[in-house]
């Protein structure tokens, strides 16, 4: 017997654009309302648009629900009305329960305090009581491999040391309802699959958990049941293995690409979709050499193009790129190669950002969606703060000088 | 639109039944006014954590800390005995010029200073208040709170100080709580609009110095507010700061100017200003996550 523990019928939200921006100055409101006082002080029109439109759901208690759809699309809309930190425009939700919401690594954390001290202010942050985080303190230490450093501030903690506290502290929330965004693509694999074997338990445990995630696997590992969010409306909602499979089919599609571009260029040429040869078309899941094509569909004929690629992380942070020269493009549609021996990168999601430029006008500018995973074994230390952004296979070899025998060590 | 998935859930503890856990309903903001005190009661460990981190970091930051706080008031009192006092020769109600300046200084400071934290505070937080939900009034009540630390030690300095001018205050001591209060919910009820507009308005924050500098001249601080005519005495008493500093300065002295119509009229304007913060700052709080 399962209880309904989230029903929400007709969610919407509307954002007005431009009125998350800091040119929101009383001064200018005040000027135009001077100005213009009998249009009042509201009067002005803004430029709206709905973020959210018309969501209804039912939750059941124990259930592992993923939430899957682009950037943009409202699933954090959707999860923020959940967690009550913004309301609905219109609709409504009920949730039976205590609500724990994970929207950030490390929220409410202060650099200038210790590991403990923000142990305590995180876990009141997210809904803990004294005496619960007190109950749990040492769990959370050890989980987090940090006993070393527990009083020490956290701004001289190593981004790893950083995310596995903050994780840790997270980790040992027991709400009724949980829901969580995106948080679990930072942080080395080891201590994402810890993170997520209690997170399987806290739903053993019969507690309900929201997840949303753009890593597929995970969601297919995890979720019984996934909810696909596109443009503020439900597209689907079924079990996970078919809700992820429409949603790749769509992605393989090239159906995304329109919106998700920038819209300077693209009229003589646009890249409409990406893929790795081989089974799986946009994760690497071995060590051997890789072809990566990219389609590309011209319009109008270039001349003197120039191509760029660039590899990047989750944190934006530039892996590797290449440019090209006097391309010459007929219209139609162009196959671009790129053979590597190998991609040996840290497992974690990475993207792609291509671009052509005819002379020097922009042509196009493209982010490769769907992102792309590295799904390898690490091969490296096994604390976060010592393995880098390269996975390279490597041998150690020990040999006294002079000595006969040596030791290999993998 | 939905589908149930029934699975078995293996509970490892015993659990409490649905029907005993507490009901969220989450809806579009309404017309009427619902202020939810009893949210604020529920979750007051929050707020005790959140005056704890102001202080904790505050004392961490800053080298001097303590020796600040102390310095803050000396040297200002040290400015206005000189200038006010033996320059201008402003009438001191019969009391030394270090400790008629020093005994209205120690809870113009709190407010001063609070003030600008209370405005600060919403921005400030900006990242916890887009990441998790808690009720956003325990933000300003923090910031108005541990702005008490630093007036506790000021406190001490000056019931020092006034004792070693031979002064010893009087039974009028035992309402010097009454005038914190008045003076806490000063800086709640006018740090509630201030903070919301600040997140709702980045340039409020421009504003503020300003308005410090006038409502410090609007105040007894730098001269005896006997100096008010008396006929406009009650609407000198609107600005809430005239009746704590009068009374302050009497409740620890046992002389100058004893509460009375300027008390009476500041309280009813303390009151009127924290109902309506409240409001104000209730119709807002549910647009300030999407707009700080």
């Amino acid at each position: 017997m399962s209880a309904t523990v989230i029903q929400a019928s007709g969610l919407s939200k509307r954002y007005e654009r431009g009125a998350t921006e800091s040119s929101a100055l009383l001064r200018d409101k005040l000027a135009r309302a001077l100005r213009a006082p009998w249009k009042g002080w509201s009067g002005q029109r803004q430029e709206t648009f709905w973020a959210l439109k018309d969501v209804s759901m039912e939750v059941q208690e124990g259930e592992v629900l993923g939430l899957i759809g682009r950037n943009g699309s409202g699933k954090t809309t959707l999860l923020k009305i959940l967690s009550r930190i913004t309301r609905p425009t219109s609709g409504t939700a009920e949730l039976h329960g205590r609500v724990g919401s994970l929207l950030e690594v490390g929220t409410g954390f202060h650099p200038e305090l210790t590991g403990r001290e923000n142990t305590y202010l995180s876990g009141a942050i997210l809904g803990m009581s004294r005496q619960e985080i007190a109950r749990k303190f040492d769990e959370i230490v050890s989980f987090a491999e940090l006993e070393k450093f527990i009083d020490t501030p956290v701004k001289h903690y190593s981004s790893g040391m950083y995310v596995r506290l903050a994780f840790a502290v997270a980790a040992h929330l027991e709400p009724e309802i949980l829901l969580v965004d995106e948080v679990l693509a930072v942080g080395d694999i080891n201590f994402q699959k810890k993170c997520l074997g209690r997170m399987s338990d806290v739903a053993r445990a019969g507690r309900t958990v929201i997840l949303v995630s753009h890593q597929l696997g995970q969601i297919r590992r995890l979720c019984q049941r996934v909810v696909w969010i596109d443009a503020g409306s439900v597209r689907r909602d079924a079990s996970a293995q078919d809700v992820v499979n429409a949603y790749e089919t769509a992605m393989s599609a090239g159906e995304f690409t329109s919106s998700d571009r920038s819209n300077m260029g693209g009229q003589k040429a646009r890249f409409v979709r990406w893929e790795i040869a081989g089974e799986a078309p946009h994760s690497i899941t071995s060590f051997g050499p890789v072809r990566i094509h990219f389609y590309l569909e011209v319009t109008e004929p270039i001349h003197r193009g120039h191509h760029g690629i660039a590899l990047f992380n989750s944190e934006r942070q530039l892996i590797w790129g290449k440019a090209a020269d006097d391309l010459v493009l007929t219209p139609g549609t162009h196959r671009f190669t790129y053979e590597f021996p190998s991609l040996p990168l840290r497992p974690g999601p990475y993207s792609w950002l291509v671009s052509l430029f005819d002379g020097t006008e922009q042509i196009e500018m493209w982010e490769g969606v769907p992102e792309m995973g590295v799904a390898t074994d690490s091969l490296q230390h096994p604390r976060d703060e010592w393995s880098g952004i390269l996975n390279l296979p490597s041998e150690l070899s020990v040999r006294e000088e002079g000595g006969e025998n040596g030791k290999s060590y993998r | 639109m939905s589908s149930v998935t029934s699975h078995s859930a293996v509970a490892s503890a015993p659990r409490k039944r649905l029907s005993d856990q507490p009901t969220i309903r989450i809806e579009p903001m309404r017309g009427g006014v619902d202020l939810r005190l009893g949210e604020l009661w529920r979750y007051r460990e929050l707020l005790y954590f959140f005056v704890w981190r102001d202080v904790k970091v505050r004392y961490k930051q800053t080298a001097i800390g303590v020796v600040w706080v102390i310095l803050q008031p000396l040297l200002s009192m040290l400015v206005f005995t000189l200038f006010f006092g033996r320059l201008a020769k402003l009438p001191s109600q019969g009391l030394p010029y270090p400790v008629f300046y020093f005994a209205a200084l120690v809870p113009w400071i709190y407010f001063s200073t609070s003030l600008v934290s209370v405005t600060n505070i919403m921005v400030e937080n900006q990242r916890v208040i887009t990441k998790v939900y808690f009720p956003r009034l325990i933000l300003p009540v923090s910031a108005a709170l541990s702005g008490l630390v630093d007036f506790g030690i000021g406190f001490v300095v000056l019931v020092i100080f006034t004792m070693s001018y031979g002064i010893r205050p009087g039974p009028s001591v035992l309402l010097l709580p009454l005038f914190l209060v008045l003076a806490f919910l000063t800086v709640l009820g006018i740090g509630l609009w201030l903070s919301a507009l600040n997140a709702l308005y980045r340039d409020v924050r421009y504003l503020i110095p300003f308005i410090v500098q006038f409502w410090l001249l609007a105040s007894p601080v730098a001269y005896p507010s006997s100096m008010v005519p008396e006929r406009y005495r009650w609407l000198y008493g609107l600005n809430p700061m005239a009746g704590v500093i009068d009374g302050f300065r009497w409740a620890l002295t046992g002389r100058g100017q004893a509460p009375g119509t300027v008390l009476i009229a500041s309280t009813a304007m303390v009151i009127v200003t924290v109902f309506a913060g409240l409001i104000f700052f209730n119709r807002m709080e549910g647009s300030i996550a999407d707009r700080v």
